[in-house]
């Protein structure tokens, strides 16, 4: 069978669209995820620093920016781990479906 | 005000990337140490057991693809170590804790700006780059379009940033053995560049993938007992620290919120678009990609890298704040015993000073050993990505075109890995004393503005053209070359002009949107029927992408 009727297979099966469809817009979401919580910190930072500098609680020394930046990085972390997820189960299973209907 | 936002940037640069020297004025101050024996010692069983991994891989690297890319063999897990091997640095170690030390909250925001590229890389690159890749990243870029052009021009990138960045390394490395080990400059820089070959020559990317993987794990296991042991000392207790860490330091208070890091907005985009962007575009870490056996593996080794690489960030933040107590206010510390003087051996040292101070003399040896591994093992990444634009690329791709046997192209790798240890070792001693700010924004100004635009583009627009990339590729490269030369750190700081003419260190806001701009305008106004033909061959390519079908799979040993 030639390579251009594989892909030709690939290409008009549904399954195929259904995946990256899917698999893009859950890519393009948590880009978003990540990107905009970062960009609005760094906003803060250079326009409102006051807002940052805020303690956790009366008397503290621990200002809110702390706790803030500790969970931009462990949920940018945890956005990979999700990403992942459904990348290497679903996604990958709906691929690999694609793959060996497109042999057939 | 303008001034010192600069100087805090081209810091900041500095600290950030894999450099070496980090913190404004390190460049200056430093001493020859006594020799410290177990540091040496300590480093010298790092070397014996690398050379010994070296030896075994050697028997392994038969093909060119076990030497490029260990034959695809590499776990996720393995390669998620490696990558955050070739992210974690002397600099993170070093440039990071003493920015923290230094500025407080400043120094966290920079160190979460270094970090969230990463998630980024893999939503929009990871799948694609390993379903695409197969040995360098000029195999992608050159995919459908012109093999001489694009993947010469490719190439060419490649080697722009590997030699920035091993002058960058090399002189670093000289002056942080001089000043951990008391070895002399000259033998520091030789003794790298001459382990590095070995490692290369010899062992390819299966020797260069373990010593990253078990410098990654000196680094990380090192790191966190130090903290620890700092963290001791404060029971445990975040608001202990925090209280002491404003009480001791001279800013008091202020070291808590947002300082001045980011009073100039635009400088501040620029940076992050900088690291988030370059990043993507180090032709060592897109190498890391080609490793696993499929893209299954490359999205875990993201998701491992990131994970190591943001607890490590958060390990340094707590070293940063704890040095401010522990090393802030010992007089041991201080040239002269004055505290708040200036910080024996400079401004980058608070760390190795806090690893005297809760570990002793062994502690700190081993911290010395743990450095000087790491720069090693980032050297020996960028060789071996160099060799490979030359061996895979140049010689056997454009010059040989196909032609070449196994055996030619792996004795050109061989002869191309010797050069440029050769090259890493000479650049290094004549940038010895030089003011190398300049070039951490340069590598990461092109990789920004040449390599990443063209790879991206390569991978999501079908429109793009040979014309189109060259063009673009090439105003990325020039007005990136440009605004570094007419940045402060150039202009002012090595040319004696009073005033830059571009304010900014980092080019990256303009030569980004200029390489895109011109990409695309090159290419919509490209009507040749080579151009035709390149469109048409996305589709090909993009199922590719997207299933991994006919991708360069793993091969068993």
């Amino acid at each position: 069978m030639s390579k251009s009727s594989v892909q030709a297979k690939i290409r008009s099966n549904p399954k195929f669209a259904e995946m990256v469809g899917k698999r893009t817009r859950f890519a393009i979401i948590l880009s978003l995820v990540v990107l905009v919580p970062y960009y609005t910190f760094m906003m803060l930072t250079a326009f409102n620093p006051a807002f940052l500098a805020q303690p956790i609680g009366e008397g503290s020394v621990i200002t809110i920016g702390w706790p803030i930046g500790v969970i931009l990085v462990v949920g940018s972390w945890l956005t990979t781990g999700i990403y992942i997820r459904r990348a290497n189960g679903e996604f990958d299973s709906l691929n690999e479906q694609v793959l060996k209907e497109s042999h057939k | 005000m303008k001034r010192s936002i600069t100087a805090l940037v081209a810091g900041l640069m500095l600290a950030a990337t894999f450099t070496v020297f980090a913190a404004p004025g390190a460049l200056e101050g430093v001493q020859k140490q006594p020799i410290n024996i177990s540091a040496i010692a300590m480093f010298m069983v790092f070397v014996v057991a690398t050379l010994g991994i070296t030896y075994w891989a050697s028997t392994r690297t038969k093909s060119t693809s076990d030497f490029y890319t260990a034959g695809g063999g590499i776990t996720g897990f393995q390669n998620g170590l490696a990558i955050a091997g070739d992210y974690m640095s002397a600099a993170t170690l070093l440039g990071l804790t003493s920015l923290v030390y230094a500025k407080g909250f400043d120094g966290f925001i920079y160190t979460i700006s270094f970090f969230v590229g990463w998630p980024i890389i893999l939503f929009l690159m990871a799948e694609r780059l390993r379903n695409l890749g197969k040995f360098t990243f000029a195999d992608i870029a050159s995919y459908r379009l012109d093999q001489n052009r694009i993947r010469t021009f490719a190439a060419f990138g490649s080697l722009t940033v590997v030699c920035f960045y091993l002058i960058v390394q090399m002189v670093g490395a000289g002056q942080l053995i001089q000043l951990l080990f008391g070895l002399e400059y000259t033998y520091a820089v030789i003794s790298v560049g001459i382990l590095m070959m070995v490692y290369v020559t010899f062992g390819g990317m299966v020797a260069t993938t373990w010593v990253q993987i078990i410098k990654a794990c000196l680094l990380l296991g090192g790191g966190t007992a130090l903290m620890l042991l700092a963290f001791a000392k404060f029971d445990f207790s975040f608001d202990a620290m925090f209280n002491q860490a404003v009480a001791a330091h001279k800013a008091g208070i202020k070291i808590m919120a947002p300082g001045s890091l980011m009073a100039d907005p635009v400088s501040a985009v620029s940076l992050s678009l900088a690291l988030l962007f370059g990043t993507a575009g180090l032709p060592h870490i897109m190498m890391r990609f080609f490793t696993v056996p499929n893209a299954k593996e490359a999205r875990k080794s993201v998701f491992y890298a990131t994970g190591f690489i943001g607890f490590f960030f958060l390990v340094v933040i707590i070293l940063g704040i704890s040095s401010i107590v522990i090393v802030g206010q010992d007089p041991q510390f201080f040239e002269g015993g004055i505290i708040g003087g200036k910080l024996l051996g400079g401004s980058n040292m608070p760390v190795m000073h806090l690893a005297k101070s809760v570990g002793g003399d062994i502690f700190l040896g081993f911290l010395s050993a743990v450095a000087f591994a790491t720069i090693l093992a980032v050297v020996s990444g960028l060789a071996l990505a160099g060799a490979s634009a030359i061996a895979h690329d140049i010689y056997a791709r454009v010059i040989k075109k196909n032609t070449a046997t196994s055996a030619q192209e792996m004795r050109v790798t061989k002869i191309a890995s010797v050069g440029i240890g050769i090259v890493a070792i000479l650049l290094g001693l004549l940038f010895r004393d030089q003011n190398i700010a300049f070039l951490v924004a340069l590598t990461f100004g092109v990789a920004a503005s040449v390599n990443f635009p063209i790879l991206i583009l390569s991978m999501y627009w079908k429109g793009l053209t040979t014309r189109g990339a060259l063009w673009g590729g090439i105003a990325g490269l020039v007005s990136a070359v440009g605004l570094v030369i007419l940045s402060p750190a150039v202009w002012v700081k090595v040319l004696g002009n009073a005033e830059a003419v571009f304010p900014y260190d980092h080019p990256a806001i303009v030569s980004m949107t200029a390489a895109f701009l011109v990409t695309w305008l090159g290419s919509i106004t490209d009507k040749s029927v080579r151009a035709d033909a390149e469109k048409d061959a996305y589709e090909e390519q993009y199922i590719r992408a997207q299933t991994g079908l006919g991708a360069a799979g793993a091969h068993a040993h």
